[in-house]
């Protein structure tokens, strides 16, 4: 029981974080209000038993993100840019979309239902055969690294397209760094 | 900003410890939460708090953008290396039973590789952006 009200708060707190980072204007502290969003979201994966997720938010979320968007905001400036006026089109795209997911939401099992079909034969077969056939304590690696190899292998991959993306955008051509290399010899 | 005394010795101290810290995290990641993904990160986060402290020009003489750039490609040819390994010893693409002869220590050889190619790619694309975003 106590946990639902730690839930509850958690999820208040997200409400209160997102509605501040929505009328914040100071890009700083927009940047530094989604670090408390994920580090709060962090908390909540806690509370739900889920603490390979947790540990992911928190290292990517609250660490690595934010360093980032810091960095990008160091090349632009602090303030953003207010408009005052209202995007009809934009309000009806949001309502639409959001009365969807809602819609959506109606076939989705309960929360932790016991006939949710994920708990229905895939879960027990993991819990039950993982430690006979892969032989390590930690159910999520061996689900992450052996069962759904494959699928891990693509989130590798993915990462290793947006550092290309990235670098092919943003990044310095080669003949940039040896310049900054021999400016600093000389 | 290395003229900040307390933050240039608060870094010498941190740096090491985040570092062991990401290793754990890395060779743990079968007995405890954690893997290549999160281990990956926290690695290239203490590189970036380097790059924070010291400069990104010395960070750029510790680690050199193209050899960074040739380790996330490294990383996910270690994973793919070690799915091949499974089809030549005459298993499926990225089954590690076939790996060795006890599949149980060949399950275990196999995901620690993987994660290990992870780990890498991970924590190279993550210095990389720090590099593609930072200006001196």
């Amino acid at each position: 029981m106590i946990v639902l009200y730690i839930n509850v708060i958690i999820l208040c707190l997200l409400v209160i974080t997102a509605i501040a980072i929505n009328q914040q204007d100071n890009l700083f502290a927009t940047t530094m209000l989604t670090g408390i969003f994920s580090l709060l979201s962090a908390s909540l994966f806690v509370c739900l038993d889920a603490v390979d997720v947790a540990f992911t938010e928190a290292a990517v979320g609250a660490g690595i993100a934010l360093i980032l968007f810091l960095g990008a905001l160091s090349l632009i400036k602090y303030k953003e840019k207010i408009k005052n006026k209202i995007s009809f089109l934009g309000f009806f795209i949001v309502i639409l979309t959001g009365s969807l997911l809602i819609y959506g939401l109606q076939d989705i099992p309960a929360f932790a239902s016991p006939e949710n079909p994920v708990q229905t034969y895939l879960a027990d077969r993991y819990i039950v055969a993982s430690e006979k056939e892969i032989g390590i304590p930690n159910l999520v690696t061996s689900v992450l690294a052996s069962y759904r190899g494959y699928d891990t292998l693509g989130e590798v991959t993915v990462i290793f397209t947006a550092c290309i993306g990235v670098l092919m955008l943003l990044g310095r051509s080669r003949g940039d760094y040896k310049g900054i290399v021999s400016r600093e010899k000389s | 900003m290395e003229h900040h005394l307390v933050l240039n010795v608060v870094a010498r101290i941190l740096i090491p410890l985040i570092m062991l810290f990401a290793l754990y995290v890395q060779f743990h990641g079968d007995y405890g939460p954690g893997g290549g993904f999160q281990a990956g990160v926290i690695f290239a986060a203490s590189f970036i708090l380097y790059g924070i402290i010291y400069g990104i020009e010395r960070l750029r003489k510790v680690v050199h953008p193209s050899f960074i750039r040739s380790l996330s490609a490294l990383g996910v040819l270690i994973y793919v290396s070690v799915g091949i390994a499974g089809v030549l010893n005459g298993g499926e693409f990225l089954n590690y039973n076939v790996l060795l002869e006890d599949p149980r220590t060949g399950q275990h050889i196999g995901i620690i590789f993987i994660e290990l190619g992870v780990g890498m790619t991970v924590a190279s694309t993550m210095i990389l952006l720090f590099y593609a975003f930072a200006r001196p």
